[in-house]
């Protein structure tokens, strides 16, 4: 019976039926954050109930750790608390803590593939609805709320409805200076926010292949925003190379044994998806978000739509985010005037995403008046980009380069814009106020993010590249 | 868990599509453990930044200051997995969303607090809003988790379904976790099984320190 790489995971992992018909899928490795653990470890603690499997279990302080060089605990005051009952509940339940000063510290979703926590055909949770970035490596993976964390750390297990399968095709290869962002937001756009509400998304087809691993975790951490819970690239010979050497891979035979599974892990010819969607990567350029949600997206030459242009149904939303952006429909996105840029989050904070942004920023300089900020990933991505001199580019071209975490993206740190600015962020959410109040997003690439910085406007990286050569 | 089995009160429209986690219940500026759930919700939506309220705001409105039934569009609680767009509802005394749809996680989260979420399909769901609007919070509605029915001024009973496993999770209080310890046993067995034939999914170590961060499993 062919199959797809969805049902083989899921039908590995499936532990037993629950007496509600939830299907119960096992969770091979679970990676907790600070802004929700210590419910669940206040829970357990009430309950009288243990964690299950600590081995399995890890940690890391990311949320709200301060991105400020030399931080400590108290650098973002009100995060302080979360971090250290953080480092109380991982102590008492025997927990590996990536804390605030672990040279390895950093995004959960930039940490557990990187030190290669997470494999591929392995089943993964983390309380945050970006835990699909590690479909990237090929893992199945849910973002989970606080009650689910609870009930995972006591069981090691989910209680989940099967979701209906989507395979998304990406076709064609992308010119240059466009990337796995500008094809997820596209495909958000074309989709909408609710169009794999109910879906695990396999993503497959040409331009997949051709993606880096790092590109490949960005269109999946993209996923939750078109509605999906769980999205994943079929692992190949490039995630292979790219797991060997990893801290936590299996050793010796064992990473033969893998390797040998691993490589049946695809999607059988003849296997049938309750969805097929196909979009064509080849004559896109460069994408950015005009409004308010991920799927209000027009190429960089767009302009803000007009009413009419919009599908009725999201008239009203168009509607609201003319007026919160501050901008008025048919107006063009390129040569909007920032007052931010961020590169960073776990969406856009790997290694390959800084190296594209320095690769534009080095030489030049932030347009005056423009806020520009670096955050690394993890620890780990800070200290690689460290080692190619890439934080000497970024602070030479006036960039601030922050510690590591989650800084801008949802501003939990502290990080956030003023009222009335404009932003463009290599983030995931354009929502309003998420990077402070009154804040205006625009969601874009690492490469878009670092030519605005310099332009001081939006700006087109092909542009403003061809216009130095 | 709260149980639920039928709830009587004020419902409130809050008719918009893809209302998002970050609208319901905001990241707030200053934070602790124990934060304020009452206040929080749409605290952006509710306040003006001087921290005055938006007398605007349906919820602001007198005759919905103490709704118990929230009624909305499509996608409701779109984007993060945060439960506390769930508890910031129940704080406020809200027991009920009906929605013509809402965002998987939020609808977990909701199933997992005993906050009851109704799917009405759009034509049903419009007729129901436009019943609530009329009804502007002068009479209550009652939303019956036994009978499966909405009942209510302005027209007929309305029916809704929900499976059959959900509702008698919410009419029960089921312990969630204590439903999936029954399986205990079941888990072990996975875990052998998995043991011998992907053992590099039931072990994670670090390779560079083998002796230090041995662990014991249960």
């Amino acid at each position: 019976m062919p199959a797809t790489l969805f049902d083989k995971i899921w039908n590995f992992h499936r532990v037993g039926e629950r007496a509600d018909g939830r299907d119960l899928i096992y969770i091979d490795r679970h990676v907790l954050h600070e802004l929700h653990a210590h419910h669940a470890f206040a829970q357990l603690q009430k309950q009288r109930r243990r964690v299950h499997r600590p081995d399995l279990t890890f940690a890391v302080q990311d949320h709200t750790v301060a991105t400020k060089p030399g931080r400590d605990d108290d650098t973002n005051p009100s995060g302080a608390a979360f971090i250290k009952a953080m480092r109380q509940g991982c102590r008492e339940n025997g927990i590996r803590l990536f804390d605030v000063d672990d040279p390895e510290q950093g995004i959960s979703h930039v940490v557990a593939p990187e030190l290669g926590i997470v494999l591929p055909g392995a089943t993964h949770a983390v309380p945050d609805s970006h835990a699909s970035t590690v479909g990237g490596v090929g893992a199945l993976a849910f973002g989970c709320g606080t009650s689910e964390l609870a009930h995972i750390l006591v069981t090691q297990v989910m209680a989940l409805k099967r979701p209906q399968r989507m395979r998304v095709r990406l076709d064609g290869h992308p010119g240059p200076h466009v990337n796995a962002k500008d094809v997820a937001l596209r495909l958000i756009a074309e989709l909408g926010v609710a169009g794999a509400r109910g879906y695990a998304v396999e993503y497959a087809g040409a331009a997949v292949r051709g993606m880096p691993i790092e590109q490949r975790m960005t269109l999946c951490n993209l996923n939750i925003e078109m509605g999906g819970r769980s999205g994943f690239v079929a692992p190949d010979a490039a995630t292979f190379a790219w797991l060997a050497g990893r801290s936590y891979i299996p050793q010796g035979a064992l990473w033969d044994r893998a390797l040998e599974y691993w490589r049946t892990l695809k999607t059988d010819d003849d296997a049938t998806f309750d969805r097929e969607v196909v979009l064509d990567c080849a004559s896109l350029e460069p994408q950015i978000t005009w409004g308010t949600d991920p799927s209000q997206v027009v190429g960089i030459s767009g302009r803000v739509p007009e009413p009419g242009a919009v599908d009725p149904s999201r008239r009203a939303a168009a509607e609201s985010a003319f007026a919160y952006m501050g901008l008025a429909p048919g107006t063009p996105l390129a040569g909007l005037p920032v007052n931010r840029v961020f590169i960073g989050s776990c969406t856009n904070s790997r290694l390959p995403d800084l190296q594209t942004a320095a690769a534009i920023v080095r030489g030049r300089h932030v347009a005056a008046g423009v806020i520009a900020m670096v955050v690394p990933g993890s620890s780990s991505v800070k200290r690689a980009a460290e080692a190619a001199g890439l934080d000497r580019v970024f602070r030479d071209a006036g960039f601030f380069w922050g510690e590591s975490g989650c800084s801008m993206c949802a501003g939990g740190n502290g990080d956030r814009g003023e009222p009335g600015e404009r932003c463009v962020s290599t983030t995931n959410r354009n929502f309003e106020n998420r990077q402070g109040p009154k804040v205006r997003t625009h969601l874009a690439s690492p490469a878009t993010a670092a030519a605005t910085a310099i332009a001081g406007r939006i700006a087109d990286v092909r542009q403003l590249l061809e216009g130095a050569a | 868990m709260q149980p639920f089995a039928s709830h009587t009160g004020i419902a409130a429209p809050l008719v918009k599509d893809d209302i998002n986690t970050d609208q319901i219940a905001p990241i707030m500026h200053s934070r602790s453990l124990k934060e304020d759930y009452r206040a929080m919700l749409f605290h952006r939506t509710r306040r003006h930044e001087d921290g005055s309220e938006d007398p605007d705001f349906v919820l602001n409105r007198p005759q919905f200051r103490s709704a118990g039934i929230l009624v909305t569009g499509h996608n409701f609680g779109a984007g993060s997995s945060r439960e506390s767009a769930v508890w910031s509802m129940l704080a406020n005394n809200i027991r009920v969303i009906v929605a013509k749809s809402f965002a998987d996680i939020y609808r977990e989260n909701c199933l997992q607090n005993g906050l009851l979420p109704v799917v009405l399909g759009p034509q049903l769901a419009d007729a129901f809003i436009d019943r609530v609007v009329a009804a502007d919070g002068a009479a209550p509605f009652t939303v019956d988790l036994v009978a499966l029915r909405i009942r209510g001024p302005g027209g007929p009973d309305i029916a809704f379904e929900i499976s059959a496993a959900d509702r008698m999770r919410l009419l029960e209080g089921l312990d969630d976790i204590g439903m999936t310890l029954k399986h205990l046993e079941e888990i072990i067995d996975w875990e052998r099984r998995a043991a011998a034939l992907q053992p590099w999914l039931q072990s994670a170590k670090d390779n560079r320190k083998p002796v230090q961060d041995e662990r014991e499993t249960a």
